[in-house]
């Protein structure tokens, strides 16, 4: 996978077909993008699991914390890794021993690791980094345009109302990654640089 | 779902617009309200946290307004952008981000004269200081570079002699200076030309002319080109810093790519409030539906009178560089090859007062203080627009006394060329 510039088909097909996603490093400060992301994907109907040690035995919108994947106990679809870039490989090696593996490893929004990322491409698993699934939602589902932000797709078919818990279609027609290719390239460039 | 890339044309009629989820409309509907009602407690302190996608206040933002912002900037090939209330009032939110009190921006000299005077005494009593460099010497940009320089800005086609910037060689320096390329883009409009593919990081506009084109409404827009690290070197501690008025956000940090279109929001539009009514945001949608239509037919008209112009013996030059012999011609080749816009001057050898006797003998242009209209216009910027700046700066800026500028219009060409003619002639 080209880690500069995912094609809009590759997201959608993730979050159209992940249902449990563990979140590492999620907060319970609720001025934290992780609490607030946490939150948008549990109103959308995802089976959110809260992931930090320094947490556990309290919950996070009902959601009790773990301390690690492992604890986790169960079949988990999707890892969403809210850790800086150096800190991504321990929980990637971590994510490898889960049996059965998670289909995808999502590292969030400034967080990008390609060591990391190949290790889990080798496994089978996808790999999305430097991205927050809550925009990349928004932004195909279009609920983002109410912030005057390009979700770079199209549709001429009417779209419910967002309600509490609805999902929404993210099957508009895409303008592609094309429209923001200037934006790819500067992350491209300085993702070189480092 | 395939990921093809659907044409400009098909952009400037759908990006941003769906049916209404409540209503079924169409045509996107005037949202005539200064305010949303919350799902509930939890709902509002989403919202004013930033941390829910909705609506709060129109001032902040407005659902017939968003539409406007997806759309210019899906135009732009930009990753967000936030209307305001005029041209003026983008740049104004734009450097409010970038500057403290006591930085300094570089801008070109050839410049719209409004812009001039904002820059050289409004923003002095902020304490942003302008310096000025030549679009026609790319040194001198390099010159003006100093540490507390934060921002350089231009104009894609200058107003008011329509001469073309080399935007991407003064992105080469912005680049090397790590600070951001600011371009007006009102003169050409995305039609035309793309500063982001040039190298462009911030795009505005003002709505009022071509975008919107109908002489009928005011507007500004600021597009993020989403390219611009706001976190290197600590220089734009508005985006990078914890935001105290938003319990500590780091707007980069949340927002990513489109961080500078949500600081211009939920820092400069909520603050300062040049908030646009909706009612405009609507009529300036509806313009831009048909701007690549509009945006052809002006610049094949404006083509078809500087040619005449160029050949009238009352005429001493003509400034167009769609025009084969002009200085600018090599550039609008390589930036405007659809056209190079419609908007540009013309010396007459009679001088000042011959310039007065044609405005007053023209019957189908207008003379006002507008360009990008589907009227034809005309003014005379030594005694207008340009009326503030001392002579040497006038000549400088292409608005010498002798100058007349004419924004072509839709009309027929043949009828503008006879009006021209007639009043040139007597």
């Amino acid at each position: 996978m080209n880690h500069d510039a995912y094609p809009d088909n590759y997201i959608r097909a993730i979050l159209n077909s992940v249902k449990s996603i563990a979140m590492v490093g999620a907060s319970p400060v609720n001025v934290r993008p992780s609490y607030f992301a946490f939150k948008y994907l549990a109103q959308r109907g995802y089976d959110m699991i809260p992931v930090n040690p320094g947490h556990v035995g309290k919950e996070l919108l009902g959601k009790p914390f773990v301390a690690s994947l492992s604890d986790i106990g169960r079949p988990v679809d999707m890892i969403d890794i809210f850790r800086n870039s150096s800190h991504i490989m321990p929980v990637v090696e971590e994510a490898l021993r889960l049996d059965p593996l998670p289909k995808v490893i999502w590292m969030q929004l400034g967080a990008r690791d390609d060591v990391a990322a190949a290790k889990a491409e080798a496994a089978g698993i996808k790999v999305v980094m430097n991205r927050c699934p809550k925009i990349e939602y928004g932004r195909l589902s279009s609920e983002i345009s109410w912030m005057g932000v390009n979700s770079r797709t199209l549709s001429s078919k009417r779209a419910p109302a967002p309600t509490q818990g609805m999902r929404l279609s993210l099957n508009r027609m895409s303008v592609g990654g094309g429209d923001t290719a200037a934006s790819d390239r500067a992350a491209k460039n300085k993702s070189e640089q480092s | 779902m395939s990921d093809r890339l659907p044409g400009f044309s098909t952009l400037a009629v759908h990006a941003g617009a769906q049916p209404d989820p409540t209503t079924g409309a169409r045509a996107t509907p005037i949202y005539q309200t200064t305010s949303f009602v919350f799902n509930d407690a939890d709902h509002a302190a989403s919202l004013f946290g930033l941390q829910a996608f909705g609506n709060i206040y129109t001032r902040i933002g407005n659902p017939t307004n968003a539409v406007l912002e997806e759309r210019v900037a899906a135009l732009e090939g930009g990753t967000a952008a936030l209307a305001v209330a005029s041209g003026h009032a983008a740049q104004v939110v734009v450097l409010q981000q970038l500057l403290q009190p006591g930085d300094e921006f570089i801008a070109a000299r050839k410049l719209y004269g409004g812009s001039i005077n904002q820059f050289t005494h409004a923003f002095k009593s902020f304490g942003w200081n302008v310096v000025w460099a030549d679009s026609d010497d790319i040194a001198s940009f390099e010159r003006a570079i100093t540490p507390r320089t934060k921002a350089i800005f231009i104009e894609s086609i200058a107003n008011p002699g329509g001469s073309i910037t080399d935007i991407e060689a003064i992105s080469t320096v912005a680049r090397k200076a790590g600070v951001p390329l600011i371009v007006d883009n009102t003169l050409a409009s995305p039609y035309l030309i793309r500063p982001i593919d040039h190298g462009a990081d911030i795009v505005v506009h003002s709505l009022t002319k071509f975008l919107g084109g109908h002489g009928n409404s005011l507007g500004g827009i600021i597009v993020d080109a989403g390219t611009f690290d706001w976190s290197a070197g600590g220089k734009y501690p508005m985006l990078s810093e914890p935001r105290p008025e938003y319990h500590g956000i780091r707007l980069q940090e949340t927002f990513g790519n489109f961080a500078f279109a949500i600081a211009c929001r939920v820092l400069g539009l909520r603050d300062l409030g040049p908030a646009l009514s909706p009612f405009n945001a609507f009529m300036i949608l509806t313009g831009i539906e048909t701007l690549p239509l509009r945006m052809q037919k002006h610049c094949d008209n404006a083509k078809a009178v500087a040619e005449f112009l160029a050949g009238h013996p009352a005429v001493a030059s003509v400034s167009y560089a769609g025009l084969a012999s002009d200085k600018y011609n090599q550039l609008a080749r390589k930036y405007a090859p659809k056209g190079a816009g419609a908007v540009f001057t013309f010396s007459l050898k009679g001088g000042y007062d011959a310039g007065v006797s044609l405005v007053s003998k023209l019957q189908l242009f207008s003379h006002l203080a507008n360009v990008g209209d589907t009227r034809s216009l005309v003014i005379h910027p030594a005694s207008t627009t340009h009326s503030q700046l001392d002579d040497a700066a006038k000549v400088k800026s292409g608005a010498g006394p002798d100058v007349v500028r004419l924004s072509i219009g839709i009309e027929d060409k043949e009828d503008l060329i006879a009006d021209l003619e007639q009043a040139l002639g007597a």
